[in-house]
């Protein structure tokens, strides 16, 4: 559905008294995109998405969806539909009855005929007259994605919608929730507390801190170029090496003067002279003859990765990441630790 | 279970329960006299069903009961949606005071103030004023069984029924109502078990000709011991444990939903 | 539905009906009773003065204001009687109160130590009496406590002793009645509150090294408190204004306050100072409520 109407916020903020739980976000989102809002318990995530859903008047800002301005809209009124974290199912009414509820003035017979449709896409065929509490959460799951699906929405709102699932289901469902999408085209915004969740599941990923949107991108740029030290930490294990910001050289590159040597890496719009982290991956971390002098301080085996723990005279501590085959030097050597400045990048500290 | 909360259990229920069994059993007492076993009889239900002002008195006392529960339960019930689902208002403390203090209020002083009031603007005392008083004083028992009921209900069905384009009528009828049935239903035998029940506020409330079960039971209590009593209080002890079984089964259903 | 104009009028009507219907049978004779109680008796439909006349526009007023007086007041603090009913009403609230705690307390702790697939029958069963007829438990315990009743004729049967005791119409007896009566309204908030407390909270005093016995008394009774607080509230007040069990279990000398009302309005027509008894009442109860307020409507969501 290239052509439909897709999600427009514009300075969206809700105030809670004078605690200000969504602080002026604007975003706009493409048409028939899996977008992820991602963030701790109590940064502004849910607010945000059921202000969307408008559970929530906002205090000031704007809802749009393509043309369409919704912010004074009813819920019953917007054709954005919402997925429960409890699910919500309607524990009198049969699968079917949930599923169809949204359908009333479609007509009986049609009515029926797209629960059916509903139930086969989502694996539950034969489900219909089933009473929600004889379901498996798994099931449940899916009956609410159903009836969430009913009204084709130009918009579907996912309120963590695997939380309620064992782990390995988590996994099986994240790749259904990502095949419907893909097969409807209908834009989802999801909301999540677990990076790992969002980055399997989206196309795009906003997170956010402090009822703000920190920062907006794909998952890869998300994990290799964060904004902030929170979301390099939020996407995964970061190393975290202080340091000053030099003088600008070829293209981004620039160099940080550390306590131990001078360390490469990226940054935009920095001045120099700036206090910084250089953060790097574990997995980007060469250990060898060159760069800052380390001591190996532990060495653990996972399998398909070798962990090492490294200690920088000033007592840092960093992790690396490698192939087993590398393990080379015992615990307690001294080596160096080194990186490509296109993997290492400088935030302010 | 320790033997010292399995005593405490029997002695609790024990004390209790036993004087409405001795009562009990005394209705089938053949003789007149307390202190006399004369053998199994139930020749004391056959004078109650043949006591036709206790009859009429028991006819009265079931017309307000149904009356009076029905008007409560409606109250109640919007009450405890107003407490519960419609959030924060202007007054809601005066609300929560008129709704909650008459079941907090001793009887005589419900029953004396509206009396005064009754006869104030010159209302004639009857079944009309039984019905209101007792409304009056059951509402706030009803709002209190439904808004428990309210209080346990995910918020989230009832948004995600508006999130499928329910208007808020359509929300309660469809939603709401249909889950808080239980509980209303509940509240409505309370209510109607409390209605049948009152002696004091409808002392005060009732005219001549409109005199309730418990009102004529009172005048023969004052009177002493009497079989026929044991025989009406067996009838009515029998007929509430039968409804608030009920209610309480209609309460602990709604758990599993 | 919080946003969007139809969701507040349905609010509004949604709080209308009982909010009216209070109003007016509820508030408004409050109100009345007020006014009543600063009239005069007179041997008149209605028996008190003044009454309000609705046409003698405001001189009409003025001569009802003025004519208004404390005098029912006044009788009441300066007759013994009085005095005596209410003090009378606080300490039998007060006694029955205490040994309804003292009995609750362990039937309620063990309802909530019951096997849990007991606890709704035996709630069930405690909320029953609570149901009940009122007067007919009250009757129970004449037929008990009466000199010819059942427990003299045990008594004297086992030859504990040798000629009946005087139970009936006692202040014991109006004890026994009302922890009677009030037994599941003590028990119900405190079983809810005791439930609900975590069983790891007792696991771990006893890994701790407490006994039983030691465990009930620095865990189990100290968090009950909000319970206790709340059984004891919603039974102390009723009990102050109570009428029946006095007047069907007491003597001639037991003097309550609901009883003096009675009396003064049934027996003596006298309204007005009736009227003065029951804002006395209010009075009395009105201290408890708002001290209670909180852990009442704590105890409410115990009640069945």
């Amino acid at each position: 559905m290239p052509d439909a109407p897709a999600l427009r916020l514009d300075n969206l903020t809700k105030r809670f008294g004078t605690h200000v739980a969504v602080d002026a976000v604007t975003l706009a989102l493409k048409p028939g995109e899996f977008f992820c809002l991602l963030g701790p318990s109590g940064c502004g995530k849910s607010t945000l998405l059921r202000m969307i859903a408008g559970f929530e008047a906002p205090s000031s800002g704007h809802v749009r969806l393509g043309e369409q301005d919704l912010t004074a809209l009813p819920p019953h009124r917007r054709p954005v539909n919402m997925m429960f974290q409890s699910y919500a199912l309607f524990p009198h009414m049969s699968v079917a009855g949930n599923v169809g509820y949204g359908l009333k003035g479609l007509g009986r017979a049609a009515a029926s005929a797209r629960v059916t449709d509903l139930l086969r896409l989502v694996q539950l065929e034969g489900f219909g007259d089933r009473r929600p509490d004889t379901l498996s959460g798994g099931q449940r799951q899916r009956v609410a994605l159903a009836r969430a699906l009913a009204r084709e929405p130009k918009l579907l709102l996912l309120d963590e919608p695997l939380g309620a699932l064992d782990r390995g289901l988590r996994e099986e469902t994240q790749a259904e929730l990502r095949a419907v999408q893909r097969r409807l085209g209908t834009a989802f915004v999801v909301v999540t507390h677990d990076p790992e969740e969002a980055m399997m599941l989206a196309d795009r990923i906003g997170v956010m801190q402090g009822g703000r949107l920190a920062q907006v991108g794909t998952p890869a740029d998300l994990y290799r170029r964060p904004a902030s030290r929170f979301v390099a930490g939020l996407l995964g294990d970061v190393n975290l090496i202080a340091g000053r910001l030099g003088s600008a050289e070829a293209g981004d590159t620039r160099a940080v003067q550390t306590a131990h040597g001078i360390v490469r890496g990226s940054a935009t719009g920095l001045p120099e002279g700036t206090a910084v982290v250089v953060a790097v991956r574990p997995d980007d971390i060469v250990l060898g003859t060159e760069g800052l002098p380390v001591t190996i301080a532990d060495t653990v085996f996972l399998g398909d990765r070798l962990r090492r723990t490294l200690r920088l005279p000033d007592g840092t501590v960093l992790r690396s990441s490698g192939r087993p085959g590398d393990a080379q030097d015992p615990v307690g050597s001294d080596i160096r630790l080194g990186f490509a400045p296109a993997d290492a990048v400088i935030l302010p500290a | 279970m320790t033997w010292v909360t399995r005593a405490a259990l029997m002695l609790g229920l024990g004390f209790l329960y036993a004087p409405i069994l001795v009562l009990i059993a005394y209705s089938f007492n053949a003789s007149a006299l307390v202190t006399v076993w004369g053998g199994f009889s139930t020749r004391w239900y056959g004078a109650l069903l043949a006591d036709a002002p206790l009859m009429a008195a028991a006819w009265v006392s079931l017309q307000v009961a149904l009356l009076a529960s029905t008007i409560a339960t409606i109250l109640g019930t919007l009450a405890a949606l107003a407490l519960e689902r419609h959030g924060r208002f202007r007054g809601r403390s005066l609300f929560t005071g008129l709704i909650f203090g008459p079941m907090v209020m001793p009887e005589v002083m419900i029953g004396l103030s509206l009396l005064l009031m009754f006869i104030g603007i010159g209302v004639d005392r009857g079944i009309v004023t039984l019905v209101i008083a007792h409304a009056t004083f059951c509402t706030g028992f009803v709002a209190v069984v439904v808004a428990a009921r309210l209080r346990g209900l995910d918020r989230g069905l009832e948004e995600a029924a508006a999130d499928l384009g329910a208007g808020p009528m359509r929300v309660f009828l469809t939603i709401t109502l249909p889950l808080l049935a239980p509980a209303v239903l509940a509240g409505a035998l309370l209510a109607f078990t409390l209605s049948l029940d009152d002696l004091v506020i409808a002392s005060f409330v009732s005219g001549p000709g409109s005199t309730t079960l418990p009102m004529r039971l009172y005048g023969q209590v004052r009177l002493g011991v009497n079989p026929e009593i044991n025989a009406a209080s067996t009838l009515l002890v029998v007929l509430v444990s039968v409804f608030v079984l009920l209610a309480s089964w209609l309460t602990a259903r709604r758990s599993r939903v | 539905m919080r946003a969007g104009a139809p969701g507040r009028l349905f609010d509004r009507l949604v709080r209308l009906p009982p909010l009216l219907w209070l109003a007016a049978f509820f508030l408004l004779p409050f109100a009345i009773t007020l006014k009543i109680s600063l009239s005069e008796p007179a041997t008149a439909i209605p028996p008190y003065l003044p009454v309000l006349d609705w046409q003698g526009g405001l001189e009409g007023w003025s001569a009802f204001l003025e004519a208004l007086n404390f005098d029912n007041y006044a009788t009441l603090a300066s007759d013994a009687l009085y005095c005596d009913a209410a003090l009378g009403s606080l300490a039998y609230a007060a006694a029955a109160s205490l040994i309804l705690v003292a009995l609750g307390t362990p039937l309620a702790y063990a309802l909530a130590r019951a096997p849990a697939r007991w606890q709704p029958l035996l709630v069930a069963l405690v909320v029953v009496p609570f149901w009940t007829s009122f007067l007919i438990r009250v009757y129970a315990w004449i037929a008990i406590l009466k000199p010819e009743g059942l427990l003299n004729l045990v008594l004297l049967r086992s030859g504990v002793i040798a000629k009946p005791l005087i139970l009936l119409n006692t202040d014991a007896a109006v004890i026994v009645g009302l922890v009677y009566a009030y037994l599941p309204f003590m028990v119900l908030p405190l079983y809810a509150v005791m439930n609900r407390l975590d069983p790891a909270l007792r696991e771990a005093a006893a890994d701790l090294g407490a006994s039983p016995t030691r465990v009930f008394w620095t865990v189990t009774l100290p968090l009950s408190l909000p319970g206790i607080a709340a059984g004891a509230g919603l039974c102390f007040i009723p009990m102050v204004g109570e009428f029946v069990i006095p007047d069907l279990l007491g003597g001639s000398e037991t003097l309550m306050l609901g009883r003096v009302l009675w009396s003064e309005f049934f027996s003596n027509r006298d309204w007005p100072l009736a009227s003065a008894v029951a804002v006395l009442i209010l009075a009395l109860i009105i201290g408890p409520v708002v001290l209670f307020r909180d852990s009442l409507r704590a105890g409410e969501e115990g009640r069945p």
